[in-house]
Parts: structure tokens; sequence; C-alpha cells
């Protein structure tokens, strides 16, 4: 047996063992190092005889890459087995808590007033504002409600002075004053904010919200304003049929005026909007009093519209099934979680108002 | 106003049925606001006797009934009533039969350990009256009806329908029905009250006294001599009773039978108890007399009495005196039946406080023209059912009413409403509703109904039309899709945005209300003036909020009570600094309680601190768009705050105006407020005191410029005065080199071992970088003792060697 032979067979058996990482290396450097079996070899190729030399170097080569792969495949095994064990050791329990995010919510009627913002958008309607508190005048008087007119019973109203000149506005028809005032026709807003009114019970907060619309142009007549509530009623609800009812009413500012019912129906104690034979009260609407008109200083001959009042929190509770008014504003801290928004789903009229 | 469709039949023609009448009643603007039917339940009330009470064993305020309600069985009744006795003739209800008032379904029910079958019912379960002490008493003449159904067989549903305060008209029958026949709802039946003929004076003297606003500008009676006042006969007591009126005597029954029927508010005297004559004048300061409601009213001068000799007699048009008031004894009675100014009556109501329903009425305005028509139909009902001798009608006025006249043009209508009606059916519906018409050219010469003061020009006409035409023949016309300008302005953006930027912060949104409680509101209302709400709903809830906390704390206080420990809410709205429009502030307020990583297995636990809410206002100023190496902050704070851990931001150096604070609230006010929490602190960001961005987004994007130059870090360790701020550091390095110095970072504060007393120590990292080339050794070298050297002149600090 040649001296190649042997020191193959010899070292086969001794990779083949169980080893660790150094054993390899010591293996290593016993075949390869400067003195090593396999070098010392290769030092020989020059002495030996011409005609054999050509074999002997050849077989050389071939033993010596068969044991470096041997070698490296064992390194990597070894190492691999070590990571694996190591890996092994730090393994956790995935089915702990993860690290608590928290976001915020955001308040149903504020999601209402973007949504509704979102729809009058559309059509042209642009958003106006007016202060909490404001004078009799913009209250009440210009609205065609002089005092001593009974319609004022119908607003109990919260006074900041004795005179009763300065309140609380009952509703958001004064933004309709002051933007008229403010401003040339034609006009197409809405106006949504807080409102007061000295009244308290389940259905009653002495404080709620409503958004007023008003459009004033050369030819606006009743057809314009129930295309346009139709429109709105039925984006808002996010339903293909609706069910309305105009019906005559009486506001001092409108003239003719409308309340507006709703047709809806009750299934498992939910509210379904747009079927069944029940009626439900949305909003009050009519076309602008033209004495509203010459008490902001436009013509009446000239320009005509309708003006229209929604109250915010009665819209969201009818489409979020929510039941006690009082509890918009009572901030329980398990309400505003479950009935609040998340931040990130703003109302858009590609992606829709609500998911 | 309550009606039934059997009292309407008595000036309505119709076969329609009461569905289509409720239907009907909506459409033309008469709101039906609720149907309460009594047919068939009313059956089972009848009339019954108590034939022996004893003391219930158990309880010491019940007694145990024997009731006869005529059949053979006596009925155990179980009744808390005082005036329950032996002898008492009442009403009894069965089990099943449904409490008109309360609408609950008896049932045989057990009552301490007594069967009680059915109950023994008061006036007020009834809708008989507002009496509620005891149960209904009823006179020896039911004896003969007991066991018979109380009410009477074929009761019609009582509708209550609400009417808007412009068509008084509609609080009489009468006017109902006018709108229904005009709307095609049946014919309205003919009506002329014959004229009394008498040969009687009216021989009490009435005079209205000429004064500057008097409130009474026509006064009509009737005298009517020898009545016996008694019960009235069933088919009045029935008619009231339908509508939900207790009777009285025949006299007052009658008076307000007319005013229900047409809507004309008559009152009795006892003309004995007048004293020569009936003098109309205002009150003098001070005046006094008892009204019917049993109440001594203090009357301020000017208001429109109605006086004898003696004094007062009565409030004109709102309420009568108890002086002059009819009894079952009264022999001579005056009828009153005028005129008062809504003006007038509705500002003496409103200084006394006194709502009756002549008051209602005449505020809403009453037809000038029904004095006597009102007089005949009362006169003549009061002689045939207590007979006595009428006197002719007497009317004393100030004014003559004038019937308005206006000029419609017909092309209004579709100009306002969208469609078109041929002009006869236009005339028509005037004329059915009581119109004078007279066609002028192209107009109408309109002559208005004196019952309807509600109608002064063209468009009040054009809503008449619609409405009885019916509003659903207006057209749908859709919206045309189209913006002219922007929805939102660039405020309301910003509020918008602020709203979902703190709200992505962890802190849910509250809506809250605008007034609170004064010492909630104490706490945080700093230098600011109280405002304060005159007529409030409650004392809880009587001043304006001055600041958002008032109302958050309070809420945060709530919750922490239902068990929850940490808690970040927050609220965008109005503040008020004053009692006028416009002196209120929009801020966005948040708060936050407790700890952050309570019972984590992964982090550390601790309390929310000042630098959490400082996190969160520096953050949603800097997405809104503002710079934060712009920002100056100090620890300027109002009194609420903790005055040590607070702070005052500010967009610029400028220190104009304070853009927000934030900081740990006070913990003098969580002690008074008697709050349990690890730390409380909270923001206000003033939106009214933000510039918005010069710069939009648009020019922020447009300018991307970066440097692949190399760049490096050097830390530098500062020892300073304690007092010193480490803003100040930060703002002296930054203005060092812009170009240079691209950021600033404090990463250590250290006081204690090795610091010497009143110093600290505060390491921070700086990032140098050029954008021009890779700075050397000798570059970096010279900036580090730059910045050395200007921190050390401008803060005092020495490098820590």
């Amino acid at each position: 047996m040649s001296d190649l032979k042997k020191i193959k067979d010899e070292f086969l058996s001794k990779i083949n063992k169980k080893l660790n990482i150094s054993e390899i290396n010591q293996i290593k450097s016993n075949l390869f190092g400067k003195n090593g079996l396999i070098s010392t070899q290769f030092k020989k190729i020059g002495s030996i005889k011409a005609s054999e030399r050509k074999k002997f170097a050849s077989d050389l080569n071939i033993i010596k890459d068969e044991l470096q792969d041997l070698i490296s495949s064992k390194i990597n095994e070894v190492e691999n087995a070590e990571i694996n064990k190591k890996l092994e050791k730090e393994k956790i329990d995935i089915t702990l808590p993860e690290r608590s995010f928290v976001r915020g919510k955001i308040h149903p009627v504020s999601q209402t007033i973007d949504e509704i913002s979102s729809i009058f958008s559309e059509i042209g309607f642009s958003v106006e504002e007016g202060p909490d508190v404001e004078n009799e005048y913009n209250n009440f008087t210009a609205l065609n409600t002089p005092e001593n007119h009974p319609a004022r019973d119908m607003h109990d109203t919260f006074y900041l002075d004795e005179k009763k000149k300065k309140l609380l506005r009952t509703h958001t028809s004064p933004v309709q004053i002051r933007t008229m005032l403010k401003d040339k026709p034609p006009f197409k807003i809405i106006a949504p904010g807080r409102t007061y009114r000295s009244d308290s019970d389940q259905t009653h907060s002495p404080m709620f919200h409503q958004v007023e619309g008003l459009h004033i142009d050369k030819n606006i007549n009743m057809g314009h304003l129930k295309g346009c509530l139709n429109y709105f009623i039925k984006e808002f609800f996010e339903v293909d049929k609706i069910k309305m009812r105009f019906r005559p009413s009486h506001f001092p500012f409108t003239e003719p005026s409308a309340e507006v019912d709703i047709g809806y129906e009750m299934k498992d104690g939910k509210i379904i909007i747009g079927e069944g034979n029940q009626w439900l009260e949305i909003l009050g609407c009519g076309m602008v009093h033209p004495n509203v008109l010459k008490n902001v200083k436009v013509n009446p001959t000239k320009f005509q519209g309708y003006a229209f009042g929604i109250g915010i929190d009665r819209l969201a509770m009818l489409k979020y099934g929510i039941n006690d008014l009082r509890a918009f504003f009572d901030c329980d801290y398990r309400w505003l979680n479950h009935f609040g928004f998340d931040p990130l789903d703003v109302p858009t009229n590609y992606r829709g108002l609500s998911r | 106003m309550k009606i039934t469709f059997d009292w309407l039949k008595d000036h309505l023609k119709t076969n329609l049925k009461e569905k289509n009448l409720l239907e009907q009643l909506t459409n033309i603007g008469l709101e039906v606001e609720s149907v309460e039917s009594l047919s068939a339940e009313n059956k089972l009330f009848k009339v019954a006797e108590i034939i022996k009470t004893e003391k219930h064993p158990n309880a010491d305020r019940l007694k145990v009934c024997d009731v006869n309600v005529g059949e053979k069985e006596i009925k155990k009744v179980v009744c808390g009533a005082e005036n329950a006795k032996e002898g008492l003739l009442t009403i009894y209800a069965p089990p099943g039969a449904i409490i008109p008032k309360t609408k609950m379904k008896l049932v045989v029910a057990k009552i301490r350990g007594v069967t009680s079958y059915g109950m023994l019912c008061s006036e007020f379960e009834l809708n008989l009256s507002d009496e509620s002490d005891g149960i209904t008493e009823l006179s020896k003449k039911y004896k003969k009806n007991i066991g018979n159904s109380y009410f009477s067989k074929s009761k019609s549903n009582l509708i209550d329908l609400s009417i808007t305060p412009n068509r008084p008209d509609c609080l009489g029958i009468r006017g109902v029905a006018r709108d229904l026949a005009a709307s095609g709802f049946g014919k309205l039946v003919d009506f002329k009250e014959k004229k009394i003929h008498s040969k009687n004076k009216q021989s009490l003297k009435v005079k209205i006294n000429r004064e500057n606003d008097q409130g009474c500008t026509a006064f009509g009676s009737c005298l009517i001599k020898n009545v016996k006042n008694s019960e009235s006969p069933n088919w009045l007591k029935e008619k009231l009773v339908s509508v939900g009126q207790k009777p009285i005597s025949a006299i007052v029954d009658v008076t307000n039978y007319v005013m229900l029927d047409m809507n004309r508010p008559l009152h009795a005297y006892d003309a004995d108890k007048i004293e020569k004559g009936i003098i109309v004048r205002n009150s003098k300061f001070g005046e006094e007399f008892t009204a019917l409601d049993n109440k001594l009213y203090k009357l301020e001068s000017g208001m429109c009495v109605i006086s004898d000799n003696k004094g007062i007699l009565g409030l004109g048009g709102i309420i009568g005196g108890t002086r002059s008031g009819t009894e079952f004894n009264t022999k001579n009675i005056l009828l009153e039946s005028a005129y008062f100014e809504p003006r007038s009556i509705r500002n003496t109501a409103k200084k006394l406080n006194l709502d009756t329903d002549a008051k209602f009425r005449f505020e809403r305005g009453i037809d000038p023209l029904s004095i006597e028509d009102g007089l005949n139909k009362a006169a003549k009902l009061i002689k045939e059912i207590c007979g006595g001798e009428i006197s002719k009608i007497d009317i004393q006025k100030t004014q003559t009413f004038k019937i308005k006249k206006i000029i419609f043009d017909p092309n209004i209508f579709e100009k306002i409403t969208g469609f078109k009606i041929p002009l006869k059916k236009m005339i028509k519906i005037l004329e059915d509703l009581g119109f004078g018409v007279k066609k002028e050219k192209k107009n109408f010469k309109l002559s208005i109904p004196s019952w309807r003061p509600d109608i002064s020009q063209e468009v009040d006409i054009v809503e008449e039309l619609v409405r009885i035409s019916g509003y659903d023949k207006i057209n749908y016309i859709n919206p045309i899709k189209q913006r002219k300008k922007s929805t939102l302005n660039k405020y309301q953006k910003l509020f918008h945005f602020l709203q979902r930027s703190v709200a992505s912060k962890g802190y849910l949104e509250a809506i809250t209300w605008s007034f609170t409680d004064k010492r909630f509101n104490d706490h945080f209302r700093n230098k600011k003036k109280e405002i304060k709400i005159i007529n409030p709903i409650s004392s809880e809830l009587g001043v304006l909020r001055n600041s958002i906390f008032s109302n958050l704390t309070m809420y945060i206080n709530k919750n922490l009570d239902r068990g929850f420990k940490d808690l970040s809410i927050f609220e965008i709205g109005p503040i008020f600094n004053g009692p006028n429009p416009g002196e209120q502030n929009t801020v966005i307020c948040g708060l936050s309680a407790g700890k952050k990583s309570r019972l984590s297995w992964i982090e550390k636990d601790r309390n929310i601190d000042v630098f959490d809410v400082k996190r969160d206002v520096v953050q949603t100023l800097v997405e809104v768009g503002y710079d934060s190496k712009k920002f100056s902050i100090d620890s300027k704070t109002p009194n609420y705050y903790h005055p040590g851990k607070s702070g005052r931001l500010f967009l610029s150096n400028e220190k104009v105006q304070t853009a927000a604070y934030f900081g740990e609230i006070h913990p003098n006010i969580l002690k008074q407020i008697d709050m349990k929490t690890e730390s409380l602190v909270g923001f206000e960001i003033f939106m009214d005191n933000l510039k918005l961005p010069e710069k939009t987004l648009k020019d922020l994007k447009a300018k991307f410029s970066f440097s692949d130059y190399q760049k490096s870090e050097r830390d530098f360790a500062f020892i300073v005065n304690k007092d010193v701020k480490a803003q100040d550091l930060i703002d002296s390095i930054s203005s060092i080199d812009g170009s240079l110095v691209k950021n600033v970072k404090v990463f250590d504060v250290y006081e204690g071992d090795n610091i010497p007393e009143n110093q600290k120590s505060i390491a921070i990292s700086v990032t140098i970088q050029s954008s021009e080339k890779t700075l050397n050794e000798d570059d970096l070298e010279k900036i580090n003792n730059l910045i050395i050297k200007t921190v050390e002149n401008k803060t005092g600090a020495k490098i820590r060697s």
C-alpha cells in the first residue's frame, strides 16, 4: 500500500468520528500544516522518478482535494450544529403579549361632521363657522323672529346677561346671517357646530350639534332643496334606496318651510333606514324668508334659495346605532373607545365615508 | 292641540276614514304628534261602589276594599288612596285594562300578600285631570250606573296635533276642519251663529282706557241674568273629556267648549261681584290680585288688566281672578269676548311666568272678528243649559280691525316651488281657506281671512298653495357635482389635521359641554373673567368654561372612579374669554393620567410625565408643518400647572403668541378635587395663535437636498450651573455654523458624584457634516474647539475632561 493510500485511509476514519471544531482544526493542520503529511508529500514530488512523478502528483492532488472537502464540510456541519444549539437556547414563548401600542379615537360627532362635509363638498358647498356666543339679533331678530314672537319659546335659550342680548346660539342659523353679511351672493355653505338649549332629559341635551345649509342664487327653488337633501341622505346612510317625506311646517326664517322624515323599520332592535313604513323626523328646511334676505341686504326679488338645519348627533345615532344622546357628552372611556373612530379613517369621496 | 274625529265631524262632512285623516293632517302641515286609542279599552273602566274597606294586614297605608262592580261577585281591590271609603262611587279598572296615563296593563297581583283584582283609578291615571290625590269621586247620580262603562261607548281616538305657532286658527277644531276641506278631505259645514235677539241692554258699563300700549283693542260682553249654574249635560261633558279636559260647571264648560271649537277664548264673571262696571286699563306698579290658580300676583306697571272700582278682576286674555269667578250658586254672569294684542299678552305672561290656555291662544293671535260669534254661541248654550235672560251684546273698541289685502302674482308660485298648478286650482284653494280672491289682470287681489295673522306677503300665499297641493308634487332636482370654492379654508384644515394628529397619539377624543361647574372652572380660570349663564339648567353647569381642563379633569376623575387607571383624552373646541360673540378661542386640550407600561411583562412601568406631553405637543406641531428647530420653550405657565414641571412653547424666538402649554397639573388641584392617580399631565394648543405654516407641502417637498460626504459624530460633556437650560447649550451649538452642524442631541444629564454641588453635567452629541467635502481631522478639530469655546462663553459651561 502506498503512503498516500495509508494517509488517506487513516484520516478518513479519523474525520468520520465525532469531532469538535478544534479537533478538526488539529486534523487539518496535521495534514495541511507546514509540516503536515500532505504538505510533506508535495515537497517529495521533485525527488520522485520522472516516470512515476506524473501519476504521483495526480494521486496526491486527488487525495488532497478529497480530504480538504471532507474537512470543510465537517467544519460546516459542526458549526451549524453549534449555531442551531445556540438558537435553540434562545427560543422564547411567542405567545407572550406584544409591546403595547395605543392609538386614540375620533369622537363619532367629529367623524359625522367630517362625513357630512365630505358629502356636501362633492356638490360644491364650503364650510363656514360662527361663534358659540351670539347676540340676540343674529340668533333671532335677523332670522325673522322678532322679540315677542312665540317661536322664541320653542328655543329654550341660555342667556349671558339680564337684558337677554347675549346668548348661547340655539341653532346654527346665525351663521347664515354672518355669512351673508360678510359676502355677496351667490352663497353655498354648510355650517356645522355646537348649539345650546336649556333642555335636558333622555332625548335632549343642553348642548348638541347642528349643521346649517344655505344655498342662495338666482333661481334656486324647492326642487333643488328636495334634490339636495335626497342626495345627502342617501350618501350619508350609504344606501341606494331612501324613503323620504317632505311635510309642511313652520320656521320663522323660511317660507315655505318643511320638515323631512325618513322611512325606517326596526329589525331585531336595530333601526334600518330606507325601508319600512315608520317615519322619523331628521331635519327642518325651507326657502329662505324674504325678510331674512332683506335683513342681510340681499335683494329677495333677485336672489332666492333654501336653508336647512340637521341635528348631527341624531344622524350619528341613527347611522351608528347609538341609543343614548346623553352618552355623547359623558366621556365614558368605554363608550369613547367603542363608538370612536380610528383617526386614520378619514371620510373621503373616493374611498367612501366609512369602512 | 287635541282633537277627535267625532268633534271634527261637527264642522266637516266626509266619508273618509281616520287613517286617511291622520295622513292628510300631516301632509298639510298639521303634524299628528300622537294618537291615543281609547275606544276598545275604555269600555273596561266601570262605575263602581266601595262597600267595605279594611286596613291591609301588612301595610299601614294600604286598604283592602270590597268593590261592587255590578257583577254578582264582589271584587277585592287593594288601594292606597286616602279617600277610599265605604259608599264612595268611583271608577274601577279590571285586570287586562290599560291605564291611559301610564299605558300599564293591569294584572291580578299580590300586593304585600293580599291579592288585588284590578284597581280603583284617580282622575290623573285616566287622563281626566291632573288630580292625582286619591281616587276619582263620582257624584251620587252615578249610583244607577254601577257596572256600566264610565266612558260612553263610541269615543273616537284622541289625536294630538302639533300646531306651529303661525297657525292660531288651527287651535280651534273649526280651523282644522277648514284646512282639511281645502285639501279635499270633505266639505266644510256652513256655520253662521244666529245673532242674539234681546231687548235687554247690557247694563254693566265697560270702558277701555285709552292709554299708551293699551293691550286690549276690543271688549265684547253680554250679561246673562238669573242663570242656574249646574253640572254640564252629558254631551258637553263627554266632548270636553274626549279631548282631555275636565268638566267643571256648565258655565265654565261652555266657555271652554267655545274656545276649543272655534279658538275663541271667553271669560265668565260673576256679575254680582263686579263693582259698578268694567274698566280695562294698564296696571299700576305693585297692584296685586289672586288669580284662579290661587296664586297672588304682584303686577308691574303697564299690564293689561280687567278691573272694577275695587281693583283688579283679572289679567286680560291670560287669567281671571278669584274675586269674580263663577260658582255653582252664581246668579248673574257677564261673558267677556275680547281682543288682546299678542305682544302685550306675551310681555305680561313672561314677566309673571304664567302660562294658560288663553294666553297661548291670544299671544298667537285670535280672530278679531270672532268676538260676536263667540258670545252668540256661548250665551245661547248657557241659556239652553242654565236658563236665564240674555242681554244685547255690547262691544267697546279702541281700534277697528281692517281686513289685510295683498296683490299676488301667480307666477311666483312656480318660481319658488319649481312646479305649476292651474290658476283655477289656486283660486279654489285660496277661497276654501277663506281668502277673498279678485283677479286683477295677471295678478290676484287677495283679502286675508281675519283668522290668519300669519299671512302678510306673497311668499305666504305660495306656502298656502304648496302646502294644500301637497309637498309630494315638488320635483327632485339632482345637485350638480361641481366645486367652485375649496370646501375648507386653511384654518379649518388645520383644525381637522390637529384633531386627527392628537388622536393618533393615543388620546380618545371627547366632546364635553361648553359650560361647566364653577368650582372646576375656578381651578383653571387663571386670570380670566368668569362668564355666568343667567339661567343655567343647574348650578353645576353655571359658567362658560375658561379652559377645557375644567371638564377634562372632571371626566378623568369619573373614569378613574370607574376603575380605569391609565387614561388619555382630548377635546378640541371653544374656550371663552368674555361674554361677547367672538370672545372665544379654539383650543386642543389633552389630559393623561396614570402610568406607561403598567403591568407589562416586558417593559418597566413608569409614571406618565411632562416629557410625554411635551413629545405629543412638539410632534403634533411638527406634523402640522412647523420647524421644531425654531421652537422656543420656557417655563412661564399658568397657575394650574406644576410651576417646576411645565412649559410654554412658542413657534419662534419672537415669542409673540403662546402656541402651547404643557406640563403636570398642579398637585394642589388634584388634592382639592380628590383625584387619585400616580400622575396627571396635560397640554393646551391654542389654534388661534398658530400662524399658518408659511410653507405648503408643495414648497417643502420640492426642496430635497442631502450630502453624501462622510459625517462624524462628536460627543461633549459640559459642566454647567444647575439653572442653565439644556436648550441654551443646544442653541449655542446650533448657531455656530448651520452648514456644518447638522444635529445636536442631548444624550445624558447627570447630577451627583464627581459633579460639584449646584452643577450638572450635560452630554451632547453633535453631528458634523459638510455638503462640499469630506472633513479631515484638522477641520473637525477646529469645529470641536469652536463648539467648546462657544458653549463655554455663552453659558458659562466647562467642558468635562
